[in-house]
């Protein structure tokens, strides 16, 4: 039975995410600013298992899971079927996945979709990391953090590479609209999936979602660190339209990255060396600069 | 034969994560709340609801606890109590 005072949410109650999930509050807010007329593909991980512990889904709408790889491929078999039913302009179609679903094993799919030229949003829960399966590091797993797959020791200092660059490699598709968001403002999160649905072809959105499981800290720190990610300029929300970045998130006074790592336990080893944390200031620096965030 | 593989939606509403709470959970004073609706937006629970000032309420059979409706409270108008503290 659905209480019909929650019945305006597309995402419900009664998920098994853990208390402060980002990735829990991203996906109500995009499927909740998508509108009913919504289908939904979803890869395997955390957002897939904890929101479908059989027989149950917090899903109200239309929603299919999909391999760990190919939720961007069923997404665009789901708009093929309503273009040939005739319903493509009533129905909208999001495929969503992890940030290792998205940038490692699903990026075959995502490019197909995006050079095939499909009507659909594609939206990247980016909480940094396998999670599901216990933390292991992703291409979307920032600099230094620790993970089971980079653990730090004599020889490591965590993750030792960079962040690839998803948006931007999206957007080289010469797609409407590639862009990044944060649950750390969530309107400004909903009113880029309004934006996205708004036009037609394939779009790319991807979310920073932080995780209090994997990245060690606090329930409560969730909108606060998120929040941090931004306004150090380490997670910048910038917008692309058709390979031309239109729009970024500005930062007029940017906080140290101190401030955000010190906050979770994924970089505990670093924040009392100088040398370490001076690494990551520069990549914020060099986004700041880049994206011209100030 | 598919019906297996098929869950009806938003059922997970049979499923109460309120006892999941184990250390606090949130009061609404309604007392300073300007409405906003900020509360309501974040909450990963999706288990807030209200419509004009001081009538946002959780719901506990589903509030974790996580505390970020009184993070984002502009009014301070929720705060973090202790689970053992009187309703
Ligand atoms: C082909 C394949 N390889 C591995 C797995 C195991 N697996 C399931 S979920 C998952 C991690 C998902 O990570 P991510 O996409 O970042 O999503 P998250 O769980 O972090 O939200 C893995 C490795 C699988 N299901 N299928
Ligand atoms: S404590 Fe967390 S789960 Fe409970 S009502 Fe507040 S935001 Fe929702
Ligand atoms: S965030 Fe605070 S002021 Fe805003 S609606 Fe909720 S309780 Fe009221
Ligand atoms: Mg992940």
């Amino acid at each position: 039975m659905l209480s019909k005072h929650f019945s305006e949410h597309n995402f419900v109650s009664g998920h098994t995410a853990c208390a402060g999930c980002g990735q829990a509050l991203a996906a109500r807010l995009v499927v909740d600013a998508a509108g009913k007329n919504t289908i939904a593909t979803n890869a395997t991980g955390c957002l897939e298992v904890f929101s479908t512990k059989a027989p149950q889904s917090s899903w109200n709408i239309p929603w299919i899971h999909s391999l760990f790889e190919n939720s961007a491929a069923v997404g665009s078999g789901v708009e093929s079927a309503l273009r040939y039913l005739g319903k493509i302009d009533k129905v909208r179609v999001i495929s969503q996945g992890g940030d290792g679903g998205t940038s490692d094993i699903g990026l075959q799919a995502l490019s197909g979709m995006l050079e095939r030229g499909h009507d659909v949003l594609y939206v990247c829960y980016d909480n940094e990391a396998y999670m599901n399966t216990g933390i292991q590091r992703s291409s979307l797993t920032p600099f230094s953090a620790n993970t089971t797959t980079s653990p730090p020791g004599k020889v490591s200092t965590g993750n030792p590479k960079l962040k690839k660059p998803l948006v931007e490699i999206c957007s080289a598709h010469h797609i409407p609209y590639s862009a990044s968001a944060s649950v750390g403002y969530p309107q400004d999160l909903q009113r880029k999936v309004k934006k996205a649905l708004s036009i037609r072809g394939p779009k790319f959105l991807q979310i920073h979602c932080p995780c209090p499981l994997g990245w060690r800290y606090e329930p409560g720190l969730t909108l606060e660190i998120a929040r941090l990610a931004v306004g150090s300029g380490l997670y910048p929300l910038i917008e692309y339209e058709y390979g031309k970045l239109t729009k970024v998130f500005k930062i007029p006074k940017p906080k140290p990255v101190e401030e955000y790592l010190k906050l979770q336990g994924r970089f505990r080893h670093i924040v009392n060396s100088q040398e370490e944390v001076a690494k990551i200031q520069k990549i914020a620096d060099k986004n700041i600069d880049y994206y011209q965030l100030k | 034969m598919f019906s297996i593989l098929v869950a009806k939606a938003g059922s997970s509403k049979d499923n109460k994560t309120g006892s999941w709470r184990s250390v606090k959970r949130p009061k609404f004073l309604q007392k300073d709340c300007i409405g906003c609706g900020l509360c309501k937006l974040i909450c990963p629970e999706a288990c807030i609801e209200g419509e004009e000032k001081n009538t946002y309420r959780p719901d506990y059979d589903y509030c974790k606890g996580c505390g970020l409706c009184a993070y984002i409270c502009p009014k301070k108008d929720i705060e973090m109590i202790l689970e053992t503290e009187e309703k």
